[in-house]
């Protein structure tokens, strides 16, 4: 990938998940920073172990729940009661308070269709998926049974890296 | 960690390491399709082929070249749609409702109910297209400006939910299935060796790398879409069942009908599940996946949900009785005892005593009997709604309206093409997609491996 040629990282491979977890609090407790890991599986506790912070994502799917709320909101009132109100079976739709029960699955169908879809969109682009995007993993084998650990280059790295149980070690 | 106590089951059978299951999941993609296949593909697609005949000709014809009448204004089209639509709720259910339940037992059969899912509700959709007559008009059913006034769509209408409730459920489904396969496509792509093949799961896996961060926020995603499914598949069947429950039919307008349809909906879907599962571990090798106790799990859920119609058929007679409405009364009675009380009596012995031999443990781990429900389990819930709809239209208010209904070559031949249609997509993606969640599934192979289980070994060997 083109950003790593100008900050040089070194990638360890490892076979075990749990090996990985260790190692990456191991590094961390050496004050070494873990700029990434590859791995084919979600692994339990990695986000914390590397220090992430806690996505946001679950609120933003809440936000766009609220827009698809207001959206189903405007759009029954306007079509319904101010634009053409129509007086369906003896059932005048004169005020949108009175009407609302019947927009109900509506106005729950459009929420749900907002908040699924808008957050599944901030995924793809917040991680820079998107159809034909060239594979982010540097190593074909971190989608199958390896995981890899990659950390910026410096002194003692690589020998720190081997303590852990690398396998192997690749400065690029 | 890694522990899961000795009472639970193993949920992966063998002595399986990571890279089995990449192999395992990957070989029905990288192999050429066993001899099993091409029959039934050959089979499925003449069968589609057949109904796309019967397609055109309904909308160069019009819907008269079926066999509805002034009294009978609804039959299989109707019929169809409803019970392609309920077959497709197991597939929400195993995906979402299991999740958010923590049934780790889910992810080996996840990815083809949610397959089924989608597939079942795209053979659904299509029934109330046809039925427009003037397929072309089919997007009047959504509200957009327009030059006569503007006219709008109405939201009171039950119909209109029903579009809202499968294009959010349709759509919905699919990003949830989507992106459950892109760590999985990315997979296949690292492993592929044709260019043809590289360069199509390259584009299908978006880029998926797997990186730490990545990965976090599609645990969120996945948890969150999943509680969002959660309710909308409940209201999809709910919606559905007011097309009818909100009418003045006896025999329709019934309070019951949302929570009936929906159990009915997960019966019929896991019925099928079990039908295509069992198919699947077996033509493609993968019982040591889709265990005896996954299909035990989801005969048990049959036997539940198929007791529940069973209780919900039995309420809808006694508050026929119990509410002295006469039509409602006749109604019901004329189901049970009328012309067509063969139809009434197949969805009971189908779908309230068949389900009831899963009581025996013996039964419900056996395979071929197995098989054989799920196929009754199918024909009854097709027949559940077929009484529904046709018995309560055919005796209308005045006798002199009354009528049968017999449905003519067309009418056949497009329920057999959408038969034909979805199974002609579920094969393609058995061939071409990851049919098992493998990224999913490595998650609890150390706590639910065979022999991970035995060894336990919290660093164990490979």
């Amino acid at each position: 990938m083109a950003h790593t040629e100008h900050t040089p990282v070194v990638r360890a491979l490892y076979l075990d998940d749990d090996v990985v977890l260790d190692a990456v609090k191991d590094l961390r407790g050496k004050g070494i920073k873990v700029k990434e890991v590859y791995s084919p599986f979600p692994i339990h506790g990695l986000d914390k172990a590397m220090g992430l912070k806690e996505t946001r994502i679950a609120m933003a799917a809440f936000m766009y729940g609220l827009i698809g709320l207001s959206v189903a909101i405007l759009i029954t009132s306007y079509m319904m009661n101010i634009d053409w109100p129509q007086n369906i079976g003896g059932k005048p739709s004169m005020t949108w308070g009175k009407n609302m029960p019947a927009f109900v699955p509506i106005i729950f169908e459009l929420t749900v269709f907002f908040a699924a879809h808008l957050m599944v969109w901030t995924f793809l682009i917040i991680n820079k998926l998107y159809p034909g995007a060239a594979p982010q993993n540097p190593d074909p084998r971190t989608t199958d049974h390896h995981f890899m650990i990659e950390v910026a280059a410096g002194d003692g790295v690589v020998d720190a890296l081997k303590a852990t149980g690398a396998i192997e070690i690749a400065e690029a | 960690m890694h522990y899961e106590s000795n009472v639970r089951e193993p949920l992966i059978l063998g002595d399986k390491s990571y890279k089995d299951i990449t192999v395992d999941v990957a070989r029905p993609v990288e192999t050429a399709a066993p001899r099993a296949w091409w029959i039934v593909f050959s089979i499925s697609l003449v069968m589609f082929l057949w109904g796309v005949g019967c397609i055109l000709y309904t909308i160069g014809t019009g819907i008269g070249v079926w066999g509805l009448n002034k009294t009978v204004g609804w039959a299989w089209d109707i019929t169809n749609f409803v019970w392609w639509v309920g077959i497709g709720h197991a597939g929400t259910l195993i995906s979402a409702v299991l999740l958010l339940f923590r049934q780790k037992w889910r992810m080996a059969i996840n990815r083809s109910a949610e397959a089924m899912t989608i597939f079942s509700v795209i053979q659904a959709g299509l029934f109330p297209l046809i039925h427009m007559g003037r397929i072309w008009m089919g997007y009047w059913v959504f509200p957009f400006p327009n030059q006569y006034g503007s006219l709008w769509v109405n939201f009171n209408s039950p119909l209109l939910w029903d579009v809202f409730a499968i294009s959010t459920y349709l759509t919905v489904s699919t990003v949830f299935w989507y992106t459950g396969l892109i760590p999985d496509f990315a997979m296949i792509r690292d492993r592929a060796i044709n260019p043809v093949q590289k360069h199509i799961y390259r584009i299908l896996s978006f880029g998926w790398g797997g990186k730490a961060k990545a990965w976090q926020r599609f645990e969120e995603v996945s948890l969150v879409l999943a509680g969002l499914a959660t309710p909308l598949v409940l209201s999809v069947h709910t919606i559905v069942s007011m097309d009818f429950a909100t009418s003045v039919i006896p025999g329709w307008h019934t309070t019951i009908f949302p929570p009936y349809f929906v159990a009915g909906a997960i019966f019929s879907g896991f019925a099928m599940v079990q039908t295509l599962l069992l198919i699947v571990r077996k033509i493609f090798k993968m019982e040591d996946y889709i265990t005896i106790q996954h299909i035990e799990m989801m005969n048990i859920v049959i036997m539940v949900t198929g007791s529940i119609v069973g209780v919900a058929y039995i309420t809808e007679l006694f508050i026929a009785w119990y509410s002295g409405v006469e039509y409602e009364q006749y109604a019901f009675l004329n189901r049970a005892t009328g012309p067509y009380w063969w139809a009434y009596w197949s969805m009971m012995t189908c779908n309230v005593f068949s389900p009831q031999f899963m009581w025996f443990k013996k039964l419900r781990t056996n395979l071929v009997f197995t098989f054989l429900i799920s196929i009754i389990v199918n024909i009854g819930m097709w027949f559940e709604r077929f009484v529904i709809i046709v018995t309560s239209l055919h005796r209308d208010y005045l006798p002199s309206s009354w009528s049968m209904f017999s449905p003519t070559f067309v009418d056949i031949g497009i329920f057999i093409g959408t038969i034909g249609f979805f199974f002609v997509l579920f094969l393609l993606y058995a061939r071409s997609f990851p049919v098992i969640a493998q990224a999913e599934l490595k998650t609890i192979l150390k706590s639910s491996g065979e022999s991970q289980k035995k060894h336990h070994d919290p660093h164990g060997a490979h």
